[in-house]
């Protein structure tokens, strides 16, 4: 995804000498080809993010599309104040890159998972937070981000979910359907759609057909697509590689609840608030902590109130 | 380009008591602190907004404008005060501050108050938004200048020393950092607290142009700030020896001033000693 991002930026950066792309020190063999094109629209900030933030802040309310740029939780949690009060106060044009959502640096350790970031940003006023589930995705959504000003997160993930390119199935701010289906629906934001579409596969076979929304935008979340999963399946079980407080599914239960649309049952299935202290890759780490294709299958069947 | 609008003509002392008088009205109004912080800056921005900066009330947005932050934003009723007498908003206005609705919030705030560059009151924050100001001034390749005033205790934010880096080294010598030295933070002396000591030798050794000045010496603060866009390969910080709550005897030089509001006998007698006469209030500054 960070590769199709850059890519992305690179056609916009073309046409557009306003954008720039700061670092906070990271980006080794990711960043050089868009550095050798664009010197003048590139700073390296050196390792220093809260001022990399601020800086970003200034820069925007000068007229610039600023991107910062570095790994796991550097964009954000590191500068979270700066974000607040310099960017999302001042509805300044920034996009946090955070490369490396959930466990995407399960080797790395706790210190380089993204699992409470969604939580976090999005209780920012005029945030815009979003995660892209394909590397396709990604480019179809930084091009629509760009077009809409003011502070925004991207959150990229070294896994994907591997779907066929339609683009025209995306669009900011939208949930997108994935799979239809009546027994229940399957709520995932990012590329642990796929752990979701194993699943729907296992749940097929049991005769349960499940319908799968993808919530690439976070905030703001459309509300249509999930009031009508609430009322026409039989059960909302929401997938993220994130901390289940305060993310995907605390976002879907409060909008489901306050549309007067409660689902018939509900699960969050996530990281159970929690802070890993094994390391492993990522589909290792989805399966320990409860987040692989048969945990959500397993949720689903505990939904429905169906023996596996 | 279009000229400099022509009101840069106002005698900074008067502005300067000015602000001084307004601060000890908007705090004794809105049982408000931080007055001391106020007045120890008050000549500093007597002279930046009063002489030096080339602003436009008319045109709050004016492109060529210099942009000022004020990063220790807890002194945000002297920004206040400041754009009151240079006509931003109503003298009238001023009354208002740390009132219930409100827009005159106690750390200052950008919403709804033309003038106001930046909104701050979290330390640490305006010299990394001010450093990219001048960088994008720099790229567009605008003659203005930006000015971020720091307060003593801010420089114990490790951000600030992040951005001191970044700005020397993209030289950028259209930024102007003013800090009010006036040896007092929160709770105790800044030589208590986190010795900043020796202070000048830091900037410079983080490859800063540095001036010391009185800070309540006009003419001084005058040559120091009025520096030209440019020129220099480097960043300038004017370092301003201040006291705290100057102007008002009993308040100078105390700690207890940054956080006590000025009330009963000791806003009368503030009163008097800033020469504000009769009962009436902020309009009649």
């Amino acid at each position: 995804m960070r590769d199709a991002f850059i890519a992305e930026l690179m056609e916009m950066a073309e046409q557009d000498p306003s954008i720039m792309l700061i670092t906070g020190d990271l980006g080794f063999g990711v960043l050089n080809t868009y550095v050798e094109r664009f010197p003048h629209q590139f700073l390296n900030a050196g390792v220093a993010e809260q001022n990399m933030t601020g800086l970003a802040a200034g820069l925007a309310l000068e007229g610039h599309k600023v991107y910062t740029y570095s790994i796991g939780n550097f964009t954000t949690l590191r500068c979270l104040e700066q974000l607040r009060n310099d960017v999302c106060y001042h509805d300044a044009d920034v996009t946090a890159v955070a490369v490396g959502g959930g466990f995407s640096y399960g080797q790395l350790g706790m210190s380089h998972f993204a699992t409470e970031d969604l939580a976090i940003l999005r209780a920012l006023p005029n945030m815009t937070v979003i995660a892209p589930s394909d590397p396709w995705e990604t480019r179809v959504l930084t091009r629509q981000m760009a077009a809409a000003p003011g502070p925004k997160y991207l959150r990229l993930d070294k896994g994907k979910a591997g779907l066929a390119v339609d683009e025209g199935d995306v669009t900011l701010g939208k949930v997108r359907t994935i799979r239809d289906g009546k027994a229940l629906t399957i709520v995932t934001i990012g590329a642990i759609l796929s752990e979701a579409l194993k699943a729907a596969d296992a749940l097929a076979a049991d005769g349960i057909d499940a319908r799968i929304l993808s919530a690439h935008t976070l905030k703001p979340l459309e509300s249509a697509p999930l009031v009508a999963a609430a009322r026409e399946t039989g059960a909302i079980v929401c997938v993220e590689e994130h901390n289940v407080v305060g993310g995907l599914a605390s976002a879907v239960a409060q909008l489901c609840l306050e549309q007067g649309a409660a689902p018939k049952a509900f699960r969050a299935v996530g990281l159970g608030d929690l802070y890993p202290t094994i390391v492993g890759d990522q589909d290792y780490l989805r399966a320990a902590y409860g987040m692989d294709a048969s945990a959500i299958a397993k949720a689903c069947h505990a939904a429905l109130g169906v023996a596996a | 380009m279009q000229e400099a609008p022509a009101t840069n003509q106002i005698d900074t002392r008067d502005m300067a008591l000015a602000i001084r008088r307004h601060a000890v009205q908007m705090t004794h109004l809105g049982k408000s602190s931080h007055v001391g912080s106020v007045l120890s800056l008050a000549d500093i921005l007597g002279v930046l907004y009063g002489r030096v900066m080339a602003v436009d009330p008319a045109d709050p947005r004016w492109v060529d404008r210099d942009r000022f932050i004020l990063s220790k934003g807890h002194a945000g009723a002297g920004v206040y005060a400041a754009l009151a007498e240079r006509g931003f908003l109503p003298r009238e206005q001023l009354k208002t501050h740390y009132q219930n609705g409100s827009k005159l919030s106690g750390h200052v705030s950008h919403k709804g108050v033309p003038g106001v560059e930046f909104s701050t009151g979290s330390l640490g924050h305006g010299l990394s938004v001010g450093t990219g100001m001048a960088l994008a001034a720099k790229r567009a390749g605008r003659g203005n200048r930006v000015y971020v005033l720091l307060s003593d205790g801010e420089c114990d934010e490790g951000s600030n020393w992040e951005a001191i880096m970044f700005a020397a080294h993209h030289k950028l010598d259209n930024l102007v950092v003013a800090v009010d030295y006036n040896k007092i933070q929160s709770l105790d002396l800044v030589a208590n607290t986190l010795a900043l000591e020796p202070f000048a030798d830091k900037w410079r050794a983080f490859g800063w142009h540095v001036t010391e000045v009185d800070g309540h010496d006009h003419d001084a603060l005058l040559a120091a700030l009025d520096v030209p866009a440019g020129g220099r390969g480097q960043p300038s910080v004017v370092i301003c020896h201040t006291t705290k709550g100057k102007g008002v005897s009993f308040m100078e030089n105390q700690v207890l001033w940054h956080y006590r509001t000025p009330q009963g006998d000791e806003y009368r007698d503030a009163r008097a000693e800033l020469g504000l006469t009769g009962e009436g209030e902020i309009a009649d500054a």
